[in-house]
């Protein structure tokens, strides 16, 4: 049986597809089938050849073998400095064993290449930044990923997350109709509390278009009405589509390139349809590399930008707070020791460490902000990126990966962690949960409602 | 056969070496693709220029980096090596007089002793490497005959050229052999790992691209490389 009922090389784009996926627990099944999946080594020499080009051949050509890149690995520090995780050898052991068989690999190494690409990798880039020849293995571990998906050599959860959003245009199956639902029904819950609280849905030319995460919508509605509360407190000139609100995409992390191009098009169509002077999304990182800094590639725009400029919550948080927009009331500051998170997706890949120092300025008494270390562009990843922390048959190696993390938290001392990020936050959710150090740990939108000076028209009428 | 090395086989292996880089020089650039390597490279020339010059700058700076300084052990072992397989070969006297003669170009001449102490750095720093790909598990697990063949290739020439420099048997031989190395070395360039020496400014250019476009430098955020 080369090609299973629920593992195989078809991607799922119906919703019945995804039912049948979801019912098999675990992906027991799923992965049983996936050891008798055989290998197209034609299709995967051919894709290799016209899409492994110069720049990833020259990666793969003068890596020294130096080992420079081994310290960089949070997951080589992790793991008891086990040579196996140093990521050349990883890239080297993998790809480079692919290509130098010129696609001829088996099923195992298939299997034993994937662990590698989604338990050996969060595709966190650090590495990139200490190798003297500038190779950086996790960009090759998302082109590797692309390989495997084409292959079926994919996790479970991961072929249903891509498949979701070839069907859904979202990670989850949330539909159109119930994410403006939702955010309609939140924003009401609110009402009373902040007069005037609306959430305008596929407003033409406004200043803002708002994009979320799909989980917000199905598991932390609270979320979207903190959204709508911070903009109309700010008094900004927003809407959110009706279609194409969904930032994210799972397909990255499975390496579903064609349903990446269907997600961050429909959000550029939304965009398009809707004409705002900018569009701004949730506190997500890979959202924000999904959309804005990958997506326009995928999607074939050229300048590599989204039709209207995209920024991240940051950003806008940063601006606002910077512009007396939001005001905070300066006694209801942090007053404890506090850490941020810098998500890999947005520092190291977008350099926006800047935003996020300047709203912890705003938000925390001074002398309580502690770094961690190391921080901004060289911060570890949380343990749980590139869709790590969604793979239960990983999960062991996630919790282990998990440790660097909590060792740079304890070592500030911080009780509390923001985490302006959807994967950080699990990620930093997650390790308390494992190894109960004692910690809290939040987005920015609920810390910053609560130390809002509201202008007085916009309080309610006692 | 010293007129032999001297005369084709010079010319030769000068010819292959450069001719080879050049062509694999061009062949990256044109190789390079906005849509695979999603990097819009000429959307924003000005940007990526940055960015390129940043990234190359950065890492030729002896501890100039965040990975070069937190790893100074091969820092300096690498800069050791480097430096002087750079300069000896380009500024040494004899290296001078022999271009002279064949180029009618020379280049600026290193101090004697200088030029001693630089080529003994190179061969104590080539033992350091290969002492940390025989010691660390880290470079061992990686580490194949080939990378020690490309060791012995680069290191041949200086060794050859101690032994013609401080006359160990006869000199004639050694040089001879000196000659040979060396041009080995240089068709050897375009061909193998050694093509570093111009790929590394090609790679290092593109990730710098990358950052100075893509990756935050367009945001105005320099990357603290």
């Amino acid at each position: 049986m080369p090609e299973g009922t629920l593992c195989n090389k078809m991607p799922v784009d119906t919703a019945e597809g995804i039912t049948t996926l979801l019912s098999d627990t675990s992906g027991d099944t799923y992965y049983q089938e996936m050891k008798e999946l055989e290998v197209d080594s034609d299709l995967l020499w051919k894709t290799i050849q016209n899409t492994c080009k110069s720049r990833m051949k020259t990666w793969l050509e003068i890596c020294a073998h130096c080992g420079m890149c081994a310290e960089s690995c949070f997951l080589y520090l992790v793991n008891g400095r086990d040579p196996k995780q140093v990521p050349a050898y990883k890239i080297q052991s993998t790809l480079g064993e692919i290509i130098k068989r010129k696609g001829k690999v088996d099923n195992q190494f298939m299997r034993d290449t994937m662990e590698v690409a989604w338990a050996k990798c969060t595709c966190c880039n650090r590495c990139g930044m200490y190798c003297p020849h500038g190779i950086d293995t996790g960009i090759m571990f998302g082109y590797l990923r692309g390989l495997l998906y084409q292959q079926g050599f994919v996790p479970w959860e991961l072929k249903i997350g891509a498949g979701m959003h070839r069907v859904y245009r979202a990670q989850m199956d949330v539909t159109d109709a119930d994410f403006v639902d939702t955010f309609e029904w939140m924003v009401e819950e609110y009402e009373d509390d902040y007069p005037g609280l609306t959430v305008p849905v596929d407003k033409e030319g406004a200043g803002i278009m708002y994009t979320v995460n799909a989980r917000e919508v199905k598991h932390y509605p609270e979320d979207l009405a903190e959204a709508a509360i911070l903009f109309h407190i700010a008094g900004e000139n927003w809407t959110v589509p009706s279609k194409g609100w969904e930032e994210t995409s799972l397909a990255m992390f499975a390496g579903d390139w064609a349903a990446c191009k269907m997600q961050v098009e429909s959000v550029y169509d939304a965009m398009e349809r809707l004409k705002p002077k900018r569009m701004i999304g949730t506190e997500c990182g890979h959202a924000h590399r999904a959309t804005v800094i990958e997506g326009p590639y995928w999607a074939g725009r050229k300048n590599g930008q989204p039709p209207v400029e995209s920024i991240h919550y940051v950003e806008w948080l940063a601006e606002a707070l910077n512009t007396g927009k939001l005001k905070i009331d300066p006694s209801k500051r942090i007053k404890e020791p506090v850490t941020l998170q810098d998500s890999c997706n947005y520092i190291r890949n977008q350099g926006l460490k800047q935003a996020t120092r300047d709203i912890m300025k705003h938000i925390v008494a001074p002398g309580y902000f502690i770094e961690m270390s190391p921080n901004k562009e060289h911060n570890y990843c949380c343990g749980g990126g590139g869709g790590f922390n969604g793979i239960g048959k990983f999960r062991k190696q996630r919790n282990i990966a998990l440790i660097a993390k909590r060792d740079q938290i304890l070592a500030t001392g911080a009780k509390l962690v923001l985490a302006p990020c959807h994967n950080c936050w699990d990620a930093i959710r997650d390790l308390e949960e494992e190894y109960e150090i004692g910690i809290r740990w939040s987005f920015l939108k609920p810390i910053v409602i609560k130390m809002l000076d509201i202008p007085d028209h916009l309080r309610p009428e006692e | 056969m010293h007129d032999l090395l001297t005369g084709i086989f010079f010319w030769s292996a000068l010819g292959i070496c450069l001719m080879g880089m050049l062509v694999r020089f061009i062949m990256y650039f044109k190789g390079l693709s906005w849509r695979l390597d999603r990097v819009a490279y000429t959307s924003y020339p000005g940007a990526g220029f940055k960015g390129a010059v940043r990234s190359i700058y950065k890492w030729l700076i002896p501890f100039g980096t965040y990975g070069w300084r937190t790893q100074p052990f091969i820092a300096v072992v690498f800069f050791g090596f480097h430096i002087g397989a750079v300069l000896i070969p380009l500024f040494l006297l004899g290296h001078n007089l022999f271009l002279k003669e064949k180029l009618g170009i020379s280049f600026f001449t290193l101090n004697a002793a200088f030029a001693d102490i630089l080529t003994w750095t190179v061969v104590a720093s080539a033992f350091f490497l290969v002492l940390r790909r025989l010691v660390l598990p880290e470079v061992r697990i990686m580490t194949t005959l080939y990378d020690y063949f490309i060791l012995a290739i680069s290191i041949a020439p200086f060794v050859t050229g101690l032994f013609a420099r401080y006359q160990v048997g006869e000199y004639s031989f050694w040089l001879n052999m000196h000659i040979f190395c060396g041009e080995l070395l240089l068709i050897a360039i375009p061909f193998t790992k050694l093509s570093h020496v111009f790929l590394f400014f090609a790679s290092r250019a593109q990730l710098g691209m990358d950052f100075g476009i893509k990756r935050g430098g367009m945001k105005g955020t320099k990357m603290a490389w």
